[in-house]
């Protein structure tokens, strides 16, 4: 069996002795063409971009992704326009994995079977639905294994043993720990030393597979949690991009440099 | 197709999964998939307790005031001709809406829990309202959501609220509505919810929120089972009852007890906010058939485009002004139990002064809607049918807008 490519970008990392750095930003913000650019100036320094659906009633997003979304879709972005965007983004730079990440409405409205088929060939490499957990995704998680698309699991600070046990077993090569209790872009209410306690019980049941922690995690504090196997930072970026198209400035060379900031604080 | 079971109240005749049918389930980030547990193993276990049933029982009786009047509506009948018309008159109810069973059991429910927070969503405002009383009452700080549009359209129940020592939390995104604000509520209990108790102010959102909010209304027609008896010594053969529908709370509660009577006796009738007349928006996804969809952790039909995004919705009533519908609502629609059908912003007010001007009634802009559906098929029938109309809100908080529409 030939090795995923978000696997093989989590080996990578792992060689170089960091964790793997994920960021996440909303297709089609501001712009289809900007955030194509955007895309690929982060990953001149990311190891895997996640990109987001955007959705007009996201229940577990907090304001700046909300920002990035209403933004988006008021600048008419279209379920067809982020397929292109990805696809685009892979005709340059096939190397850098791809996580969509959304609502499930969106993939019901699109049909489950033609939503994985567009995401085989635009070359998305993994999904996360936020609203569908586990172990309601368990069909639609093996329909992604079917295409090779890796279905995301979550796990939170509530996720109880038991059930963080059958999660586990029905993942597949990345599963996403969410830091603390909160929507994304949350201030860090718990200590990085109390998260990382938590994460690393978790990993001593998930040894083979990549564990990455996500929500909350900035520039100021990912220099702490340099022991995981991947960081995820969304609303950092996400806020980069409002800051910049408010003052005018470029947020492509913004948030490129703020990647570039964070690659090296992984160091 | 699915049937109602016997002897199994509707709430209870989901699957493992939580759906009726294609409806409900439980669509929600993995953080809330504990709470929302522990909040139906809790349910459960209480709904099962004596102790906890007393309590509830004693708090409806003495401090919502139970049960509230059903009443005939002599003049209208008169004026009309054809069916009987009868309200029940739930906005006797303490605070003026059936919300207040809801936010009883909800806040009941918050102290089983050793919780010392709730928060809750608002419309028309009279969710909120309710849930700051039963929030005072019980010993819980209190935090409303509300979308920023009825924020200023319904500021007599926001008053309330404040005056409750509620705290209003202010919703700016998307249309500054309803479905903005249980949104935002959502959003604030996946960050607080070890601390907090949500309300979700109808018989929407995850499964258990649905089955919490359609068991605490059915107060409504367990009392009204109990007065058509009364007044006619049985259950007469032809019956209409007459709700509005936004999320559907009311309309369920007063029709739960009726359940397995067959629809050629008691017909249930829900009627959904059309909007302006000549508007393409609605909030009706019912009567207008619009697609399943996900929306606030169920499926339901619920107004949205092609892509999925959740269209915005419009109608004079804030507390109808919500683009989906209860999980429960789709499910009669399906197994064809209740009717659907739309009252536009008009039909409303001109029911609102029609029922004023023959009865000493107040029914607000929701039930207006149900009165308007009423109006207009009451002269078409006999007058051995009984019409009952749930009169489930008072006109006080609509006092702004019905200056400026009728002056």
């Amino acid at each position: 069996m030939t090795i995923s490519p978000i696997s093989l970008a989590f080996k990578k990392s792992r060689n170089e002795n960091r964790p793997a750095l994920l960021t996440y930003t909303v297709a089609g913000d501001n712009t289809k063409k900007k955030s194509l650019e955007i895309l690929n100036s982060i990953s001149n320094h990311a190891d895997i971009c996640e990109i987001g659906f955007p959705h007009n009633t996201p229940i577990a997003d907090g304001g700046q992704i909300q920002t990035a979304s209403y933004r988006a879709i008021k600048n008419g972005i279209k379920i067809k326009d982020v397929f292109q965007i990805i696809k685009k983004f892979k005709n340059n730079k096939n190397t850098k994995p791809i996580i969509l990440m959304g609502y499930f409405n969106i993939i019901y409205q699109y049909g489950q079977n033609r939503f994985l088929e567009k995401c085989k060939k635009s070359g998305v490499d993994g999904l996360i639905v936020v609203d569908l957990p586990w172990p309601d995704n368990m069909n639609f998680a093996k329909k992604c294994k079917k295409n090779s698309v890796s279905f995301v699991q979550l796990l939170s600070p509530t996720t109880s043993k038991l059930r963080m046990k059958k999660i586990i077993k029905s993942s597949h090569d990345m599963i996403y720990y969410i830091s603390m209790l909160s929507t994304t872009g949350g201030k860090l209410k718990v200590s990085p030393k109390k998260i990382l306690k938590s994460y690393h019980k978790i990993k001593k049941i998930v040894k083979n597979k990549n564990l990455v922690i996500g929500f909350g995690i900035t520039s100021k504090n990912i220099s702490f949690f340099k022991s995981a196997d991947g960081c995820v930072v969304g609303s950092e970026i996400c806020s980069k991009i409002s800051k910049s198209i408010k003052n005018k400035q470029n947020p492509v060379t913004n948030v490129g440099n703020m990647v570039k900031n964070l690659r090296e604080k992984l160091l | 197709m699915k049937k109602i079971k016997r002897g199994i109240s509707l709430i209870d005749q989901h699957d493992k999964n939580g759906f009726w049918g294609k409806f409900g389930g439980n669509f929600i980030p993995e953080t809330l998939k504990k709470p929302v547990e522990d909040l139906a193993i809790l349910f459960e276990k209480l709904r099962k307790d004596k102790k906890f049933i007393y309590e509830k029982d004693y708090h409806f009786k003495n401090w919502v005031g139970s049960p509230t009047s059903f009443i005939k509506l002599e003049n209208l009948t008169n004026y009309l001709g054809g069916a009987q018309i009868w309200a029940k008159v739930v906005s006797e109810a303490n605070g003026g809406a059936h919300k207040i069973y809801n936010a009883t059991v909800h806040s009941l429910i918050a102290k089983k829990a050793g919780k010392k927070y709730i928060v809750g969503d608002t419309g028309a405002g009279y969710a909120g309202k309710m849930l700051s009383m039963a929030a005072k009452k019980f010993g819980l700080k209190c935090k409303i959501f509300m979308g920023v549009k009825d924020i200023k359209r319904q500021k007599p129940n926001c008053d309330a609220m404040k005056k409750n020592g509620a705290e209003i939390v202010p919703v700016y995104t998307g249309s500054q509505t309803l479905v903005d604000a249980v949104s935002e509520c959502m959003r604030y209990w996946v960050s607080n919810c070890d601390t907090t108790h949500m309300c979700v102010g109808s018989t929407v959102g995850p499964n258990i929120f649905v089955k919490i909010c359609g068991w605490s209304t059915s107060q409504i027609s367990k009392e009204l089972l109990i007065q058509i008896k009364k007044e006619f010594g049985k259950i007469p053969k032809k019956i209409k009852l007459i709700n509005c529908v936004g999320g559907g709370s009311s309309s369920f509660g007063f029709w739960n007890e009726f359940m397995h009577y067959s629809k050629k006796q008691v017909e249930f009738i829900g009627v959904e906010a059309g909007g302006p007349k000549n508007s393409k928006r609605h909030a009706a996804p019912l009567t207008y058939g619009s697609k399943i969809g996900i929306l606030h952790g169920a499926a339901q039909y619920v107004n949205q485009d092609t892509e999925g995004q959740i269209e915005e919705t419009e109608s004079i009533s804030a507390g109808l002004d919500y683009p989906g519908v209860s999980p429960l609502h789709c499910f009669l629609k399906d197994i064809k139990r209740a009717r659907y059908t739309a009252a536009t912003d008009e039909e409303a007010l001109s029911a609102y002064q029609l029922v004023t001007k023959y009865e000493n009634l107040n029914p607000s802009l929701e039930p207006s809607h149900a009165f308007a559906e009423a109006i207009k098929i009451a002269p078409k029938l006999s007058n051995d049918t009984v019409i009952i109309v749930n009169s489930c809100g008072d006109a006080q908080k609509d006092r702004d807008i019905l200056k400026e529409r009728l002056g």
